[in-house]
Order: C-alpha cells, then sequence, then structure tokens
C-alpha cells in the first residue's frame, strides 16, 4: 500500500514538474517575444549561447519575470552557479526548489 | 597601493616578448593590474569590443605578437595565452619594499599610449582607436570634478560594466585610480547580486551602471540600498525613468556622453535638465543626421551617429541616432558592419540588417533588438546562426531571421526600410498560417 503511495507521489511530482516546465517555457517565450512555440524549446536543450541562443540580455529578462512570478531572486553565487540555464528542466528545477509564491 | 604595485610589477616582469598585451580580464582588479604592468613595461594594451572568435582572429593580424590575458588560461582563438598570476604574494615579501622602490610612483609620459580600443568599422575590419595616458587621464580627472568626487573622501565605485569597453574603462578603471578611490574586482549580474554587492561597500559609495541594469534594478523587487551616486550611460535615460533612479537609490543621478572613439564628451544630471555640458576644449558641429566632435581630450575630429542641437556654446541636446547606428545594451555596431558580416557567410546570397517596427513588448529591459532578411537556399537558420555567431557579438543576433527568395532592392540596388519591415511581416504571417 505505501509502495503505491510512493509511486502515485512521484507520478504526481513529475507531473507537476513537466507542468511546471511547460509554464516557464511559456514565460520565456512571451518574456523575450520569442519567433518560437514553447514547446519547441525542448527541456535539456541548452537556453545561453547554443541551443536556444540566449544572450546575457535575455537572462536578465528571465531573470526579472520569474522573480515575479515565483519569487525566486537568482543569484550567481547559488549552488546551481552556471547550471541554472543550462536547460529549462533546470531552470524549473532550480524554481521548484526556491519559489516563494 | 604597495599591493597594487608590487602585483603592478611582478606581472610587468613576467610577460614574455610581446608588444601589445589583450587584456580578457573579467575580474576589474586583474585587469587593472594588468593594464598598469602593460603601460609600465612600455606595451600597448588590446581592449576589443567584443569576444567574437572573428574579432580575436582580427587583433591578431593587428598585432601578432600579442599575448593575451586573461583571469584564467583558455584556448584562445589561435592567440598566445596566459594567465593572471593565481598566486598572491604579499608586498611586504616584495624585495624592493627594503628598497622603498615599490612605493615609488612609476611616471608616465602623458603621450605614452595606453591601450587601442577597438570599434566595428563598416568595412567589416576592427578599427583602432589610439588612447594616450595624459588625455585620458585629464578627461578621468575632469569627469571626477564634476561628479564631486575630488574631496579628501575615499569612495567605493562599483560597476556592472566591463572595463573593456570605453565607458567602463574611464569610470570604473582610471577614474578611481586618478582619484584615489577604491574600485571593486566584481562585477556582479543580477539583481540580488548587485544589491548585495552594494551593500557590503562603505559608504560613500557609487554605482557604474547603464539604463538596461538600471531598468532590472528597479524591475527586480530587491530592496535597494542607500547609494551616494549612480553614474549611467549607454543611452539617454528617459527623465522619468532617472527621477526614480534617484528616488530609490536616495542619490543623484548623473549621465555620461561619449562613444569609444572621443571618450566621454559630455555630462548632464537629467533630473535638473535634457541639456548636456561638453567636457573643456571639446566643439561639436551638427551636419545633418551626424555631428563632429574635436578638441580637448579628443584625440582626433570624430564623427558621431547622432543628431545633436547646440544650445549655447558647450552645451546640446540629443534628438536621436543615425539609422545606421545599432545600440543594444550598450554595444554598439552599425548596420553597414552587420551586413558585411552576414554577406561574408558561405551559402548567403544577399542578407540585410534593419531595425524592425518598435513593438509594445512590456520588457523590463526596453531591449530592442536588430532583424534580418537573408537568402540562403542552402542554409537553415541554425547553420547560419552558428556562422554570425563566429562573426558578431550575440547581443546584434537578428530577432527575427526572416529568410526570403529575394531582397526588395529598388532600381539603384538600395533596400528601403519599409519594404523590408513589409517583407518581414508577410513572411511571419506565411509562416504562422
Amino acid at each position: 500500500m505505501s509502495d503505491q503511495v510512493a509511486s502515485v507521489r512521484q507520478l504526481a511530482s513529475a507531473a507537476d514538474a513537466d507542468s511546471l516546465t511547460a509554464e516557464v517555457a511559456r514565460l520565456i517565450v512571451q518574456a523575450l517575444n520569442l519567433e518560437i512555440a514553447p514547446a519547441e524549446i525542448a527541456p535539456d536543450q541548452p537556453l545561453y549561447g547554443e541551443g536556444l541562443g540566449l544572450d546575457s540580455i535575455d537572462i536578465l529578462e528571465i531573470a526579472l519575470v520569474v522573480s515575479k512570478q515565483y519569487g525566486v531572486q537568482l543569484r550567481a553565487d547559488s549552488e546551481e552557479n552556471g547550471r541554472i540555464f543550462g536547460s529549462l528542466r533546470q531552470l524549473a528545477g532550480y524554481i521548484t526548489a526556491h519559489r516563494t509564491k | 597601493m604597495p599591493q597594487f604595485l608590487s602585483d603592478v610589477r611582478r606581472l610587468a616582469h613576467s610577460f614574455p616578448q610581446c608588444t601589445h598585451v589583450l587584456n580578457a580580464c573579467t575580474d576589474r582588479y586583474h585587469f587593472t593590474v594588468g593594464l598598469a604592468a602593460a603601460l609600465i613595461s612600455g606595451r600597448a594594451s588590446l581592449l576589443p569590443s567584443s569576444q567574437a572568435p572573428e574579432m580575436m582572429r582580427q587583433l591578431g593580424a593587428f598585432a601578432p605578437e600579442v599575448i593575451c590575458l586573461a583571469d584564467e588560461a583558455e584556448p584562445s582563438h589561435g592567440l598566445r595565452c596566459m594567465a593572471y598570476p593565481s598566486e598572491r604574494i604579499d608586498a611586504t615579501s616584495d624585495d624592493a619594499c627594503s628598497t622603498g622602490a615599490a612605493s615609488r610612483m612609476p611616471l608616465i609620459d602623458e603621450a605614452q599610449l595606453l591601450a587601442y580600443l577597438f570599434t566595428s568599422g563598416s568595412t567589416g575590419t576592427p578599427l583602432p582607436y589610439r588612447k594616450s595616458f595624459g588625455r585620458l587621464i585629464a578627461c578621468v580627472r575632469e569627469q571626477a570634478r564634476r561628479l564631486d568626487l575630488r574631496g579628501a573622501q575615499r569612495w567605493a565605485i562599483l560597476a556592472t560594466v566591463p572595463p573593456q569597453h570605453m565607458y567602463g574603462l574611464e569610470a570604473s578603471v582610471l577614474l578611481p585610480l586618478a582619484s584615489g578611490h577604491a574600485l571593486c574586482a566584481e562585477r556582479p549580474f543580477y539583481p540580488a547580486d548587485v544589491t548585495a554587492a552594494l551593500e557590503r561597500l562603505p559608504r560613500p559609495r557609487a554605482l557604474i551602471s547603464t539604463p538596461v541594469h538600471l531598468r532590472a534594478l528597479l524591475a527586480s523587487g530587491v530592496a535597494l540600498p542607500p547609494l551616494d551616486l549612480v553614474l549611467c550611460s549607454t543611452a539617454p535615460l528617459p527623465q522619468q525613468l532617472a527621477a526614480e533612479i534617484e528616488r530609490r537609490f536616495d542619490a543623484r543621478l548623473h549621465e555620461i556622453y561619449g562613444s569609444t572613439e572621443t571618450g566621454q564628451i559630455a555630462m548632464r544630471r537629467p533630473t535638473q535638465t535634457a541639456e548636456w555640458r561638453l567636457y573643456p576644449g571639446v566643439s561639436l558641429e551638427p551636419e545633418g543626421e551626424v555631428s563632429w566632435a574635436s578638441g580637448g581630450h579628443i584625440e582626433q575630429p570624430t564623427c558621431l551617429q547622432d543628431v545633436l542641437e547646440m544650445t549655447g556654446m558647450d552645451s546640446f541636446l540629443l534628438h536621436g541616432r543615425a539609422t545606421d547606428l545599432v545600440n543594444i545594451a550598450g554595444r554598439r555596431s552599425s548596420l553597414a558592419y552587420l551586413n558585411h558580416q552576414l554577406n561574408s557567410i558561405p551559402g548567403v546570397e544577399d542578407g540585410a540588417f534593419f531595425h524592425p517596427e518598435e513593438s509594445p513588448s512590456g520588457s523590463h529591459t526596453g531591449i530592442e533588438r536588430v532583424a534580418a532578411c537573408v537568402v540562403a537556399p542552402s542554409l537553415d537558420a541554425a547553420r547560419l546562426l552558428v556562422a554570425l555567431r563566429e562573426r558578431i557579438d550575440a547581443v546584434f543576433l537578428p530577432r527575427p531571421l526572416v529568410f526570403v527568395a529575394q531582397l526588395p532592392r529598388n532600381g539603384t540596388g538600395k533596400l528601403p526600410l519599409s519594404s523590408l519591415r513589409s517583407l518581414a511581416a508577410r513572411a511571419k504571417s506565411t509562416a504562422t498560417t
């Protein structure tokens, strides 16, 4: 019985993670006025530089919308240093861990 | 200061054979030591406007014996590279200290060349601009005087701008050096990091920044620490934003106007006046869409791509940029340069960058990107962007990038802006249907 509860919980949090990832993708596309659909951002594709091709100004813009939406202040010296924008999935993971909204 | 001089001398002695040093340090202290070490050993520093691979290669062509100095050794586009020494050696262990030589300030001839700064020329090759030590120091001394930084107090100065760009070089490196203030090694990026770094500084403290970063700080929701001075440059601030910055930081805000070629040439306090006041000896001659600047500390007469209106002997209003000019987040280029780079890519038959319609994006940072239409049947967007990244700074990558069958050139081969814009709009609507 507890195994089933545990795996239902895992499924539920995986589903949450997926929906947050999709939500963050929408936020990025909207904030940066990108010409692609949110679903086109592959979850493990690098966001910065090659990959999605964002630059430091975009990163700043995303940091602002993320702080407004989720109450998370991005810091360069946080433990995930350099990896927050490694991919959409990593960004969503960071938000999950630190969100206050 | 003895530590600084000791670090400078040590680094100067460790340069290999070279007459130029490409200073790519991101740590502002390392950068300053590197700059000074080159100066006292008779070497000129090369300060590039971007670190795009093609730019670095061209600097290697400009000065084949150049050594690239960086915080850490990394492979650097075929250039010889050296890392800033990681081992800190205390000044008191310096032999020179015992003879008193360590605290003797090196004297530099004012005609000595401190650095070359580079801009993007319309031919696609970076253009070098000589900066002599004396003129730079005269300029930043005037800057300090106008900002009221020449008193006995030692200020702490933090900047969000890189030391390689003209603005950062003057305000965040040379001004502190010339006027006895403390510069901060770090260059914080996220609003939370900028405010944390500011809070750690003793008063009086100053922030050197740009409209992009200042907007971000105001929009971030982070508590802003009280400051004693905010300096802004790279694009003019709207009056309302200037007033909000002064209010939220409880500090006076001054703006600098200038260029890589001329250095800073005018200043204003935007909450008091829209007029800019020229630096001593500088004169401006508006000529249609451009203005010629010369005199004072300016090395040579320079054409500025801005529409200026003189309002007095040494005051002017800024009306707008020339249509060829591209300024994104303080990085400057020209459509001519970008077009040259685009058309040099194998597979591109014809291509043109342009300013798209201003769209109300509600962006927090107020950035407008540059767009491009391209005829390149054998390329896709991904490959084209990779090729562009080699040649131009990432901020200038086109948004949107539109592939078309043909560019709407008129009879004389020119590309009317309105035609480019409607072509892009049609291509976009076709793609989404």
